[in-house]
This record gives C-alpha cells, structure tokens and sequence, in this order.
C-alpha cells in the first residue's frame, strides 16, 4: 500500500481504532464553549448560531459597491466584506500616477468620506456587520466608517464588525504593506486600543493566514497565523493595556481547501492552541480572552482557471470542513475567482453553496459532530504537536516579529510555493480538470468575466478632484498638521485621523503624512 | 561558451501577490538563468531602467491585478523611447480575450495559470537565445548597450524562435 499524507505532510494510516484516541480525550475535547474549546467556542454553536455569511464584494465606484450590497442582502447574505481596490490598501487617491489602471479593479474605491457614505446609503449601520479587508491604511477605513455612522445618527459604540490591520501577514505574504514594521505595529494597536476604548463591538483586528494562500502547509499556516496572533498580545501588553480588556476583540481569518479532515483537524488543533496560549502564556483568566473566533475563506489558491465550474464542488467541500471545524463566519470564492472579480451569477451561486450547507445538510444541526472519530481526534493531535512544534522554533528565532525582519518566513513559504508546483506537474498531487482527466481544448476559452471599464476610474478621479475643491481647505490642512504632529509623538493616532477623515481629507492625504514621518518598508532581499 | 541568459522578473502594479513570480523565478534560477527578481510595486520606469543597466535577456512581468493593459502599454512605450529590444513575458491572471491586445501592444507571449515550468522555462529560454543572438549581430562583445536601431525586426525572429507552445 502506498504512503498517503496529509498536505502538512502528516501520514495519514489506512485504518484508525480506538486505539488512537489519546488516554486524556475527554480533556483535550472540554465541552463545546469551554476550555480548551476543542468542540467549539460556544456551547450550542450552530443550533445557537449559525455562521455568518459574509462574501467579499466591491468593485468600481462606490455606487456599482452600493448597488452589489444591496443586492447581497437582498438575497440572503447576513454581512457585508468590502473589497477594496489596491490604491486605497496602499493609500494612494484614484488620480495618483501609482493608481493608473488599478482604480476599482480588486475592490471599490475610497478617497474620501464621500465615498464611503455612498457606498453605504440606504443601509443602516446599527443593522449590518461589516468587514474591511484593511490593513495599512485600517486607521483611515474605521474612522470614515465610524463618521459615516455618525452621520446616519448611529452612536459608534453601536457598529459592528471588523478591520483585518494585520500587518505582520503583509510582510510575510500579502505585500500590502506601507510603513516600515515597527511604526506599523504601532498603527496596529492604535487601532486596538482604540476599538477597545471607544468601539467596543468592532473587531479591531483579524490575524490572517494569507500565508497558505502563498505557498504554506496547513502547519505552517496555523503555526505563523497563531505566532501573528501571540506578536500582536505581546505588543497590545508592552502598550500597558489589559489583557482581558483587548483579548476578547481579537479575531482570526483562515484559508480553507479541499484537504477536508486535514482542515477540520487544523481548525479543533488551533482552539486549543490559542486558549492555552492566551491562559498559560498571557494569563488571560476570562473564557472570552481564551476564545479562538474565526472567519474563513473557502477558495483562494485551491480554486483552479482550468474547467472553472469545478470550483463549486471545491468551494461546497470547503465549507463541509468548515461547518464541521466550527468557524464563525465563511466567504466562499465564487467559480470565477482565477479570473476576475465575480459575475453577479457567479457572486449569487457561491452564496447559494453555503446556504445548501446550512440548510439542506444536517452538519449545523449539532455542535462538532466528529468529535470522537478515531481519526479526526487523532488527527487533531498530530496537527496540534506539529503546530506547536513549528511555533516552538519560530519563538527560538525571536518571534514572528523577527522572523518577518529576517525574511525567514517569507523564504519558507516560497520554498513551499515552488515545491508544490513540482508536485502539481509531476502528478504527485492530483487536481482533476488540472493535471489529470484534463480537457485543455476547453480551456482556450473564458467564462463570462465581470469587466471593471475604464470610464469608471475616470469618473472616480473626478470625484476625488471636486470632493478636495469643495471642502473646508483651512480646516482639512490644520487636522493634516494635527495628525502629522501626533505621528511624532507616542500619542494613538487614531483620534486626529478620525478628525481629519471629518474634515474630508483623502487615504492619499493622510498616508502621506504617514509616510513622510514613517517611511516606507523595504522588503529583504528575496 | 554561451553567457547565462540574464531574465528579469518583475511585479509591476500595486499588487502584492508574488507566489507566482517566486515560484517562476526559483524555476528559471534552478534551469540555470540568473534572475533579477525586482519585489513588489515597481513602476514600468523602474523595470525598463533595471533591464537597461543588468542588460537583461528576457522581461518576465506578473500581474494579478487586471491592470495588465495599462502595465503592458506603458513599459512597450518606455522600451521603444529607449530603443531597447528586450522581449517581454507575461504571467498572472490575464483573460484569454486579452492576449491578442497584449500581443498587439509588443508582448512575446503571455502565460495563465495552466502554463507548465517546463513550458515557461523553455519559451524564455528561446526568447533569451534569440535576444542575445540579435545582439552579439548587432554590438558583438559588448554588453550593457543593447539598443538597436530598429525594433521591429529583432522581436519578429525572437516570435519565430519561440516553440514552446
């Protein structure tokens, strides 16, 4: 019989028995909602609960964004993702030369408070979640969600919902970085402490695992996910703030593919990682402080150009595995992911496959229906000491932090990347409609692609032009001079950008200011 | 004995997604070229410069972004001001509906994600021996100034030597 393994590379036997469950079981589980939280974070889960729905949209200009929100709703979604086109992560406006052809590609575009008023109109702030994939310029995005807020006469102790403001995935994976590491780790818990003082049901962060999408195992990934999260704790403690105040709003975002019980596993292992981090490491007594709570997505690099209706069979997979590891809140892919941004049917059938999960399948009806299984626990096991292991050697190092400073993990998750693709074209691992039962006379063709025109940065840039024509100029100028003087000092910076967010100043205008006080990050050499 | 052929990967555009990028690099550098590999966000100006001063064979740009006929436009533009005749790949997330129109801007071949490493590393290879061959006729021995006279000419025979696909 040959050696089957996990995509961690953990050997996974023909057969499991009783006698592979640990002696201690009924330890290592706890009961749903309490430690360890192997089974679950909360104790009825689903039957409580059921996970958010929440996809990822945004394209364009704030209205096309308005209009496809809309329409989510409409057709069941219960939260909203915003994608943001790049010149607004990297804090560039829409009439910038560095923004020329990329404005509303990846996700709308937002220069002003003008836009996200927009792209929020008609839809009542006290009444949705709403999910930011932000993060260099997450102090920008939350003060212009908060004013907007404001301005629809919602208090901002009353929004919810979540900036990503993880920085250190961007220096090890995602590339979205600005500022240097140091200054921005301190925008990361500005926003923290902010969130915590003034914004109490905002999730100030969410540590993400873009690291799988760039080539990491299912370990690995965990691994510097969990080492993200611990980086973060260690800065939020040396800033002097409690841990039982800021670790309960600390929130995790996942990759999920189709290595079903490798992910599910990958999901139970990781709980109980981070509750006996948070409790033994950081004494955090309250269970909130010890709680893994987590987003998903189902799709990203296990999604394939190739034959791209499959995509749907991958995306329902995955979100199986994630119904059946107990996460939160999911976004499944749509099929044409590997091309563009989603059709508005491609947008609506990956909504629908969550909803046959959770409504046509019993694996909602009851909290972590595998528990128990001789080879899911066992399982569990191995991803946990694997996991452990890894973060072992990256705590050896000096910490996530350094570990990104050195480019160590940025080298391993390229050496992993590549091996893979060997694996891919030698036939090692087997994709269907890839590299085996493939029909490439079908490929030479594409699916229906959303089209982003060219007419809509044009019409953006005037935006932004007449929004910096008709504002206060005196006031935008003095609350750029505020923010910029308050970069010099320790103080948080987010109460003088949420002051010059007010006064309609622009991402460009106030990352530059940044930028002239911070710097730029300079990557290590690859 | 013939030079290593001297390839420049480059990510052009805001995006910063350069799992493919690395992974063609690692494969071009384990198939014996030497790689130039330029990190994220550098501008068509900076790629164009770089591949002037390395006197680099072959320009292999990735972009996911969909930016790519705003990319591809501008650094066609700024190697016919330089007179540089250096063929330019491209890999990332491209329609096939938009090839031809990269083709037409000047690109010598565009590469989606059902392209193999071997598949690249040949076309590159080709492309790079073809480069160099235009070269040693036109300037032999000298390195660094690669501007031709005429463009046109050298990025046809690099097309015709290309058979990888």
């Amino acid at each position: 019989m040959t050696k089957k393994t996990t995509r961690s590379g953990i050997e996974i036997k023909p057969l499991y028995t009783a006698a592979d469950l640990a002696p201690d079981l009924d330890a290592r589980l706890g009961a749903p909602g309490e430690y360890p939280f192997a089974r679950g974070i909360y104790p009825t889960m689903y039957r409580g609960k059921l996970w958010t729905m929440r996809q990822y949209a945004g394209f364009g200009t704030p209205r096309e964004t308005n209009e496809r929100f809309r329409y989510l709703l409409a057709e069941g979604q219960t939260g909203l993702s915003v994608a943001l086109d790049l010149p607004t992560q990297l804090g560039y406006d829409s009439d910038a030369p560095d923004a020329a052809g990329e404005v509303g590609r990846v996700g709308v575009a937002i220069d002003s408070l003008a836009d996200m008023e927009e792209i929020f109109a008609g839809i009542p702030l006290d009444q949705v979640t709403t999910s930011f994939t932000i993060n260099a310029t997450a102090p920008i995005l939350l003060a212009m969600y908060q004013a907007t807020a404001e301005k629809q006469g919602v208090a901002p102790e009353r929004i919810a919902g979540t900036v990503q403001n993880d920085l250190l995935k961007e220096f090890g994976s995602r590339g979205a970085w600005v500022f240097p590491i140091d200054p921005s780790l301190r925008l990361c818990v500005d926003v923290i402490q902010y969130c915590t003082d003034k914004l109490p049901r905002f999730n100030p962060i969410s540590i993400a695992s873009h690291y799988r999408d760039a080539g990491a195992n299912p370990v690995e990934e965990a691994a510097y996910t969990l080492s993200a999260g611990v980086a973060y704790a260690r800065a939020c403690v040396d800033r002097g703030l409690a841990v039982d105040a800021f670790a309960p709003r600390l929130s995790f975002f996942w990759y999920t593919y189709t290595n079903f019980f490798e992910e599910i596993a990958k999901y139970r292992a990781a709980r109980r990682i981070w509750a006996a981090t948070m409790r033994d490491r950081f004494g955090a007594d309250r269970a909130d402080s010890q709680r893994l709570r987590s987003a998903c997505v189902c799709g990203g690099h296990s999604l394939t150009k190739q034959e791209p209706l499959n995509n749907i069979a991958r995306t329902t997979i995955e979100t199986m595995a994630v119904a059946l590891g107990g996460l939160q809140s999911v976004f499944t892919a749509a099929y044409d992911e590997a091309y563009a941004i989603p059709t508005e049917l491609a947008a609506k059938t990956a909504l629908r496959v969550q909803q046959i999960v959770a409504y046509e399948t019993d694996v909602a009806a009851t909290v972590d229906p595998l528990a128990g299984s001789y080879f899911v626990e066992a399982l569990t096991d191995e991803m946990e000491r694997a996991i452990r292991g890894v973060m072992d050697e990256i705590d050896r190092r000096g910490g996530m932090v350094e570990c990104l400073r050195s480019g160590w993990v940025q080298r391993k998750i390229g050496e992993r990347a590549y091996e893979w693709q060997r694996k891919l074209e030698s036939g090692e691992v087997v994709i269907p409609g890839v590299n085996r039962f493939a029909s490439p006379e079908e490929n030479q063709h594409d699916v229906e692609v959303h089209r982003v025109p060219l007419e809509l940065e044009r019409a953006q840039v005037e935006r932004v032009r007449k929004v910096r024509a008709e504002r206060d100029a005196a006031r935008t100028a003095a609350a750029l001079e505020r923010l910029s003087a308050a970069a010099r000092s320790t103080d948080n910076l987010m109460p003088p950008v949420v002051e010059a967010v007010r006064a309609y100043a622009t991402v460009g205008e106030i990352t530059g200011v940044l930028r002239r006080v911070f710097g730029t990050y300079v990557p290590p050499v690859f | 004995m013939a030079r290593r052929p001297r390839i420049l990967v480059g990510k052009p555009g805001l995006d910063g997604h350069d799992r493919g990028a690395k992974v063609i690099a690692s494969a071009l550098r384990d198939a014996g070229m030497e790689v130039i590999y330029t990190g994220l966000r550098v501008s068509p100006e900076a790629i164009v410069a770089t591949a002037a001063q390395e006197s680099v064979d072959v320009i292999g740009l990735s972009i996911l972004s969909g930016a790519h006929e705003t990319i591809c436009a501008r650094i066609a533009a700024l190697l016919r001001e330089r007179e540089l005749d250096i063929p330019v790949v491209v890999g990332g997330v491209i329609p096939h509906a938009d090839v031809p129109r990269l083709k037409e801007l000047g690109v010598a071949d565009v590469f989606g994600q059902e392209a193999t490493l071997p598949q690249i590393v040949s076309r590159v290879r080709d492309l790079a021996a073809a480069a160099s061959e235009g070269e040693e006729i036109r300037d032999p021995g000298a390195r660094g100034s690669r501007a031709t006279r005429s463009g046109e000419p050298e990025r046809a025979k690099a097309d015709n030597k290309g058979g990888a696909k």
